[in-house]
């Protein structure tokens, strides 16, 4: 499956009021440009960072919050793995997007190519772990996903092709932020 | 640290996570402050090192407060080797960020409520630095 159409699955199968996040680079990027939506946090630096920040959201409040994870940046933090699952939240669905490369950087090999993040993510002791491969999955299959107690983790293998040009976030941090803070906080 | 650690641990409105690094310490401490929650973190200052990048491209480029307790280790030479350079370093290094901080003195409540206050009003991590030996 490629990236776009595996990302593309699982925006379409987010409800309006689910909080998602969005790993730096081309991760971000694709999002942005197939379906930017008000509950979107896009991290522009900070690549590994994106797991702890949605950790720290999914504690703080009842909405879902979806993490749209990559091999490489999930690789730089492994740790928050094993800490994500000693706090389960209930609400937290990790899924990591997995290409075995640095794309963003030019396809670079990384070493996800040797160690399955799926089989870490249920050593780790996440409640619900999923790996998709070949064909990929159904909008219908990936909302099952979704509705588990979390905290679920989903690896998606995805092409290691490029898409071609994909455009760049547009949007002001400061925007970003606050509009993030509002789908939060909201009802 | 670990008498002021107890001591915060203890208050029923403070939730407590045992962060693997200090990355991840700033990044679930963000997050909260993102869900609408007052948010601290507990380092040294070598874990000062480890999270420039997160402070540079998330923190202040997003201006996500947060407030950053760090021990100075290393403060006037007086620790073990691998502290020496941080330890000399710490407070240029947050002051080249522009990172506010505050030091710590006997009258720890004030600084404190000061560094709060400064934290809150420029909506940017702040540092308060904390000697060994102050808390007792």
């Amino acid at each position: 499956m490629n990236r776009k159409e595996a990302i593309g699955t699982a925006l379409k199968s987010l409800d309006e009021e689910d909080i998602a996040l969005f790993t730096t680079g081309m991760i971000s990027r694709e999002a942005f440009n197939i379906a930017d939506r008000k509950a979107n946090f896009y991290m522009l630096g900070s690549m590994g960072l994106v797991s702890s920040v949605g950790l720290g959201i999914a504690l703080n409040t009842t909405k879902r919050v979806v993490v749209f994870d990559g091999d490489g940046s999930i690789l730089m933090d492994m740790g928050t793995m094993a800490l994500t699952a000693c706090l389960r939240p209930v609400n937290l669905i990790h899924i990591v997007f997995d290409n075995e490369s640095y794309q963003s950087t030019g396809g670079q090999p990384s070493a996800a190519a040797y160690t399955d993040l799926s089989e870490v993510s249920r050593a780790s002791g996440y409640r619900f772990t999923h790996k998709i491969t070949g064909d990929g999955v159904g909008e219908n299959e990936m909302k099952r996903i979704f509705e588990k107690t979390g905290p679920v983790f989903v690896l998606f293998k995805v092409d290691k092709e490029s898409n071609g040009h994909i455009g760049r976030v547009t949007l002001e941090p400061k925007h970003l932020k606050e509009r993030i803070r509002k789908a939060i906080c909201r009802g | 640290m670990d008498e002021l650690l107890k001591s915060v641990f203890a208050d029923r409105d403070v939730r407590y996570i045992p962060a693997v690094r200090e990355n991840a310490a700033l990044g679930i401490a963000s997050g909260a402050c993102l869900a609408g929650e007052r948010s601290a973190i507990f380092i040294q200052n070598s874990g000062l090192g480890n999270i420039i990048n997160a402070l540079t491209s998330f923190n202040l480029l997003y201006k996500i407060p947060v407030l950053m307790f760090i021990t100075w280790r290393g403060y006037r030479g007086k620790d073990a080797p691998e502290h020496r350079i941080m330890g000399k370093k710490t407070p240029a290094m947050l002051r080249l960020l522009n990172i506010p901080a505050v030091i710590l003195s006997r009258e720890y409540e004030k600084d404190i409520l000061r560094a709060v206050g400064t934290m809150e009003r420029k909506s940017i991590p702040v540092a308060v630095i904390i000697k060994d030996g102050l808390i007792k």
